[in-house]
């Protein structure tokens, strides 16, 4: 049998060509559902403005183009809230940074040792379930009212799902690898680099899009309860609440899940970016 | 041809060569696990370079264990084990490829580890990539092969040192019949241009005769070698012996003894 009949064999990739649908056409597969579904919601919405409410407490829910205009469209009380936004961005961002490096380093170590691992897992544990609510009159005692127990808040908050992953994924290269490292006798840093942190990556990138979730809740959350500093969204929230601002607090409720999704599809984004090369999602193949 | 275990003794098989000095001399190996279990009894043989010895025998009769303790991933129990040479090339059950490790990246692994230098190990990687016949998939990442492909990439990896012990575990046994098939006249093929020492772990018998120079054969756990076939078909071998008389009834004695053996 010659070489090259036998790669015709059995080395056949699958054709990635054979696909009728245009591009345009799975767009509008994927979009147009979404869009009737929303434009159902905005019905539904301006029956209950103007059909179930009356006048008088019509600001409970105001009809979506009052909302729009008081509070997209006019600047002054959009900037309020873009600038607000961008405090609790911030707050979130440097929280989920502090967790990734305190999740990276800590799920290394464990990596490394069953010991450390066995010894610091039930505190994890522990931290992960403890009520928030339960600790807030620590953190504001130990870090005052301001931005830095803001931080704290989306720390614990994020911290957890990014260690679990980053352990799991860790631990997630086959024996059979290690047996390969262990015949070439790779020592522990090596294969810690070459063989246990690339395997991670996947699950340290689905880590990540739960963890920088939360951690964009931790920071509103984080609002509520330490008020002095920057003005974050979370303050906002109240605010438009206790004047009655019906338009301008859907506004920011509208705005905080934008963020959300701006940081879950950027860190789907960075994973396919980062991974998706190598790394097999879903069956694509079909085999 | 059949020799009992424990008494059994090395025998040059099939090819009219010279014995060389062994690459690996099994010495009344056992193995008994922690909890008790006796995985291996009195295993002695030796595989020398030129040499093709394949295990065969039942599922958890140990077969995979021997290898183990061949390659220093675990210690056995009772006897000794000698391997001469430094380099070892172990082929896994599974290809265990690095998934985000191109084809040429993954072959290019055992000599990165052992601290070889860029160009020089890039060129061992060529040679071996092209030895099994998959140039041209260099840049491939894993996802986008085939199972055949996966095999011969983790085949191209091992053959990088250039080991002179090869220790094969099952390694085609998750591909298909077809596939398989190929996989065993490239390993043949393999065997016959570099002539290195090959312990073989199989539960095909058909698989085991086409490609080796001897065949032992292992009891039920405990395992023990309780039979020993020379082949004696010539290299290279041609896929139609497998439809050889004389192939198809060294099948039946392998099977036979295979059969007594559980």
């Amino acid at each position: 049998m010659s070489k090259a009949a036998a790669a015709t064999a059995d080395n056949v990739p699958a054709p990635s060509t054979a696909r009728p649908k245009t591009l345009a056409r799975r767009l509008g597969e994927t979009l147009v559902p979404p869009i009737v579904l929303g434009c159902a919601i905005l019905i539904v919405w301006y029956m209950i403005s103007y059909l179930v409410l009356n006048s008088t407490n019509r600001f409970l829910l105001s009809p979506p183009h009052e909302v729009w205009l008081r509070g997209f469209a006019d600047w002054n009380n959009f900037s309020e809230i873009l600038i607000a936004l961008w405090s609790s961005a911030r707050v979130a961002a440097i929280g989920l940074s502090i967790a990734i490096c305190i999740s990276m380093l800590l799920a290394t170590i464990m990596s490394q040792s069953k010991l450390i691992e066995i010894a610091i897992f039930p505190y994890m544990v522990a931290l992960q379930a403890i009520p928030l609510l339960a600790i807030v009159p620590l953190i504001s005692f130990w870090f005052g009212f301001g931005q830095t127990s803001r931080v704290v808040v989306c720390v614990l908050i994020s911290l957890f799902p990014m260690l679990v992953n980053t352990l799991f994924g860790l631990h997630s290269a086959s024996r059979g690898a290690h047996d390969l490292f262990t015949l070439h006798r790779a020592s522990r840093l090596t294969r810690l680099r070459k063989l246990m942190l690339p395997a991670a990556l996947p699950a340290i990138f689905a880590g990540l899009r739960i963890s920088a979730g939360l951690s964009v809740i931790g920071a509103i959350v984080g609002d509520f309860f330490f008020g002095r500093g920057d003005v974050g969204i979370g303050q906002r929230l109240r605010e438009y609440a206790n004047e009655l601002e019906g338009e301008q607090l859907l506004a920011a409720v509208i705005m905080s899940s934008g963020l959300g999704i701006a940081v879950f599809l950027f860190f789907t984004w960075l994973s396919k970016a980062s991974i998706g090369h190598w790394y097999e999602t879903r069956s694509a193949r079909d085999d | 041809m059949t020799v009992s275990a424990g008494s059994l003794r090395a025998s040059y098989g099939g090819q009219g060569m010279a014995p060389a000095h062994p690459a690996l001399i099994f010495d009344h190996i056992g193995m008994t696990y922690a909890n008790g279990t006796q995985a291996i009894s009195d295993v002695s043989f030796q595989v020398s370079p030129g040499e093709f010895v394949s295990v065969v025998g039942p599922s958890g009769c140990g077969k995979s264990t021997l290898l183990r303790i061949a390659s220093g991933l675990i210690r056995h129990s009772f006897g000794s084990v000698t391997v001469e040479e430094d380099k070892i090339g172990y082929v896994f059950q599974d290809a265990t490829l690095l998934d985000w490790r191109t084809v040429e990246q993954n072959v290019q692994l055992p000599a990165e580890l052992h601290g070889i230098a860029r160009p020089e190990r890039e060129k061992l990687a060529q040679d071996a990539i092209n030895l099994v016949g998959l140039s041209g998939f260099e840049k491939h990442y894993p996802k986008s092969l085939s199972g055949g492909m996966k095999m011969r990439t983790s085949l191209a990896r091992t053959l990088t040192l250039k080991p002179s012990l090869f220790l094969f575990d099952e390694p085609f046994g998750a591909v298909d019949e077809i596939t398989r098939e190929h996989l065993n006249e490239e390993t043949q093929r393999l065997f016959n241009q570099e002539r290195f020492a090959g312990l073989f772990i199989t539960h095909s018998i058909g698989e085991a005769v086409f490609m080796s120079t001897r065949v032992l054969v292992m009891s039920a756990r405990p395992g023990r070698i309780v039979a020993s076939f020379d082949i004696p078909f010539e290299y290279p071998r041609n896929p139609d012996l497998r439809f050889d008389p004389a192939f198809a009834e060294l099948c039946a004695e392998v099977s036979a003894a295979l059969r007594s053996a559980y």
